[in-house]
């Protein structure tokens, strides 16, 4: 039980970190975006392009970083692959949400075009890789930790574990101590009085893109060096995601942080009695007693 | 001399137009309030001259440069600012945050103007880590106007800012906006409080159904029978 | 290439079009006329293929049963399938509306995904209800003894279109009636709609439930068509996706267009398969994948450039202050 629950805490960063994306976006572009599972999922792939064909083909080493599972290859492609996504993200934008933005298209119509370009995100990888199961390092066999109680843990999980803490710390010194970032927060609350203030709000919108898509990526990457990669990983995390910045409060990047937690314990904790192919069905039903009990979720509402 | 003025507004949110053809003129240092009844469109008129609205007709001239149609934000980096009625602060952000915000768009180091800011009102400095969406009405509205000041602005508009006030404070941020006043800002002032709203204002103007109804200096207005009957409350 | 089986494919084609052009009617309901963003289709796809097939069929029996499970089986004739599917759906749908009908648009869509997401789980894992990941097969088809054999799709064919011309003219009748007028007010705008004293919810449920049950009539036409079905046959892309592409090129909140858009989205579909056909085999071998990001930026097309699609909403029935 112990074990399900510190790996429910492994799940549960990598759920955070899409979910504050899908917070941040929700918050201030006003979109639920349901691509942001493929966001994870191009940059899982992204990065196994890096490690497998550039990087290679480049001359750098396969080395390992002593028990992690993986090494320098992974360390350039990791930040590499999340400016790629955030890149993603702003075009898909600019290409797309913008246009229908200054349309006046309501919320269901920008949903609807997100839900489009999550297929299209999907179709392009599976075009360019196959449906197949894909791992960083393939036939890699690392031994795991030995914690208290029992515990096993791959040092990889600590590693992911930790990569998310810095993460979040990193967006919450931005959000709170950059002129950016409360511009960013500044937005989210008022974006009619952000414009009056002379805010650039279209700005702010890019970069709410680029900080979302930059995270999910970190969070497919995370993943993929965790369990798998596979086309469709993305879209089994949309619901888990959605769930987690619904119960945080949406809009509430803190909110999300303990949403993900929160779901990815649930779901890990469930196997005892569930097949883990049910983790998606319980996040579901968390969302859907939290939008019952409280829609505007655990920090939610409001002193708006 | 004028320093803002907006000539022949027609303007509207749909295919009708609330304004027909209003004008309205805001001279150096004056505070020019504009009273009616509601629906009038005196709202609508801020909205317009701060590009929050195209006009369809009329032009908005600040000092000389005719700005009518430029976006909310290049407006303000002309040195007009805007304070709306409601939902006028970031409620998530503190005091110290929203003046931050107020001040994005300078590219100067805004401290001294901070500290005149909260020289201006007091009860902001002592608060100023809360977040602005737990402060009272009265301390909001100080927080609105203080966002505003941040850029400096040669006019200042304000949306009804008695609106929701107890009479107490109703008086104060009077009080705090003749002494915006006096530090050389001009100031065009929409209210429901006709009486108050024309006894600080150099020049008054009324809007009816959209209309210019009459206008003259503060003072001849509150004396005149007419408005006191219908604005006024007798 | 053989006349007949070229005029044989041609029916196929229709089939499947038609019975698309079903699940777009129900749609239509939910949201060209109530403005619901149900992106769980393929739930109710599921459901109603699922229905028919058990009514349809009898419980597994003798050696059969140790490889087939199944939960029930009332081996009724195929009107009864189709009803019961029907049926199921309206049920189902009135259960996740309880919950979910008061939310906001963007809310309602991810509850209807989760619902379609977590059916397609069960349904592949419990075996005991519809035998699992392998499905049921040897579904029956309506009237075979008729005309069993090469030519049966024609028959189909006709079974089919009565279905559509049916649910067609019960959807016009339904849409043009005050009841109609309210849906479409509701869609407007809710809130002036609730505060003329109409209960939103209650239209909200309604037009939830029965596009619903149109919807569970295309899964049943659909089972009996390919005669078995399995869980992994209900992707959100076969499932849901390309029905929004179908109704949103037709034309939302116009019945002809709902259909209009099956018939074309569908012919665009099968039209690139052959094209692929012609194409080098690197490239062929994604075709399915190419097809369907060509469906996904022609859905971005629509969106921008002419939401309304090809046929547009009815203008005389979208006045509702007439």
């Amino acid at each position: 039980m112990a074990e399900l629950f510190v790996y429910g805490i492994v799940l549960g960063c990598i759920i955070s970190l899409g979910a504050i994306g899908i917070t941040l976006v929700y918050g201030i572009v006003r979109m639920a975006n349901f691509a942001h599972g493929e966001f994870m999922t191009a940059g899982a792939y992204i990065a196994l392009l890096i490690v497998s064909v550039i990087l290679p083909w480049l001359g750098v080493p396969d080395t390992t970083f002593g028990p992690l599972s993986f090494g320098w290859r992974m360390l350039i492609a990791f930040p590499v692959s999340m400016a790629a996504v955030a890149f993603i993200g702003i075009f898909f934008d600019r290409l797309l949400y913008k246009k229908l933005r200054l349309k006046n298209s309501n919320a269901v119509i920008l949903a609807m075009s997100s839900l489009g370009v999550s297929f299209m995100i999907r179709m392009i990888i599976l075009i360019i890789t196959g449906p197949d199961y894909r791992f960083y390092r393939p036939g890699i066999m690392r031994p795991a930790l030995q914690l208290p109680f029992g515990i096993k843990i791959r040092p990889d999980q600590i590693f992911i574990v930790a990569l998310v803490v810095v993460l979040v710390v990193l967006l919450h010194l931005f959000l709170q101590r950059t002129k950016m970032g409360k511009a960013m927060r500044a937005t989210a609350d008022n974006t009619e009085l952000a414009l009056i203030s002379g805010i650039d709000t279209e700005g702010i919108v890019m970069w709410t893109w680029g900080i979302g898509g930059g995270l999910a990526a970190a969070a497919g990457m995370l993943y993929g060096i965790d369990v798998q990669i596979h086309p469709g990983m993305g879209w089994n995390f949309l619901i888990p995601l959605f769930a987690a910045a619904i119960l945080g409060g949406i809009g509430n990047m803190y909110g999300a942080l303990v949403g993900g937690l929160v779901i990815g314990i649930a779901e890990q904790l469930s196997t005892a009695v569930l097949t883990p192919t049910y983790k998606l069905a319980v996040a579901f039903i968390i969302m859907i007693l939290i939008l019952f009990i409280k829609p505007e979720g655990i920090f939610g509402g409001s002193d708006k | 001399m004028t320093i803002l003025k907006a000539e022949g507004i027609s303007a509207g949110y749909t295919e009708l137009d609330i304004l027909q053809n209003v004008s309205m003129k805001v001279k150096s240092n004056q505070i020019v309030s504009i009273i009616g009844p509601n629906g009038a469109g005196k709202s609508t008129l801020l909205k317009s001259i701060f590009g929050i609205l195209n006009p369809r007709k009329g032009r908005i001239v600040l000092k000389d440069e005719d700005i009518t149609g430029l976006k909310p934000n290049k407006v303000a980096r002309k040195g007009i600012s805007y304070v709306p009625q409601v939902s006028n602060v970031f409620p998530s952000l503190t005091i110290q945050e929203n003046l931050e915000m107020g001040a994005f768009i300078r590219t100067d180091d805004f401290g001294g103007r901070m500290d005149e800011i909260y020289n201006l009102f007091p009860t902001l400095r002592e608060k100023r880590k809360q977040k602005a969406g737990q402060l009272s009405g009265g301390q909001r509205q100080m927080v609105a106007m203080g966002r505003a000041l941040m850029l400096d602005p040669i006019v200042l508009l304000l949306d009804e800012p008695s609106a929701g006030l107890a009479p107490l404070l109703v008086s104060t941020i009077f009080e705090k906006i003749l002494d915006i006043n006096k530090t050389g800002v001009s100031i065009a002032i929409v209210e429901q409080n006709a009486k108050e709203a024309l006894k600080m204002a150099d020049h008054g103007y009324v809007l009816a159904m959209g209309r210019n109804v009459l206008d003259d200096e503060g003072e001849s207005l509150l004396d005149n029978e007419e408005v006191a009957k219908l604005y006024l409350g007798g | 290439m053989e006349t007949g089986s070229v005029i044989g494919y041609l029916v196929s084609l229709v089939i499947m079009a038609s019975i698309y052009g079903v699940f777009c009617l129900g749609l239509n309901i939910q949201w060209g006329y109530t403005g619901l963003f149900n992106i769980g289709i393929a739930g109710f796809f599921c459901i109603g293929a699922y229905t028919s097939a058990m009514i349809t069929t009898p419980v597994p029996s003798g050696i059969l049963a140790q490889y087939v499970h199944q939960l029930f089986g009332l081996n009724l004739p195929f009107v009864f399938g189709l009803l019961g599917a029907a049926l199921m759906c309206g049920l189902v749908a009135f259960l996740i509306g309880v919950p979910t009908l008061r939310l906001s648009e963007d809310y309602l869509a991810i509850a209807t995904l989760g619902i379609a997401e977590t059916f397609r789980l069960i349904f592949n894992n419990e075996r005991w209800l519809a035998n699992g990941p392998q499905g049921l097969m040897g579904l029956p088809q309506p009237l075979h003894s008729l005309m069993g054999g090469r030519n049966y799709d024609y028959l189909y064919l006709v079974i089919v279109l009565i279905v559509v011309v049916i649910v067609y003219l019960l959807i016009e009748k339904g849409v043009r009636s005050p009841w109609g007028r309210v849906l479409r007010a509701v869609r407007e705008d809710e809130i002036s709609a609730s505060a003329s004293g109409k209960d939103v919810f209650r239209f909200k449920m309604q037009s939830l439930v029965f596009g619903s049950m149109v919807m569970g009539v295309g899964g049943a036409l659909y089972a009996h068509y390919t005669k078995a079905i399995s869980p992994d046959v209900f992707t959100p892309l076969y499932g849901t996706f390309i029905i929004w592409v179908m109704l949103m090129a037709g034309g939302s909140g116009n019945n002809k267009g709902a259909l209009l858009g099956a018939y074309v989205i569908w012919g665009i579909w099968i039209g690139s398969d052959f094209l692929m056909d012609m194409l080098p085999d690197v490239i062929r071998d994604k075709g399915p994948y190419l097809r369907f990001l060509i469906v996904g930026i022609l859905l971005e097309v629509i969106l921008i450039y002419r939401p309304q699609g090809i046929l547009g909403e009815e203008k005389k029935v979208s006045k509702m202050y007439n």
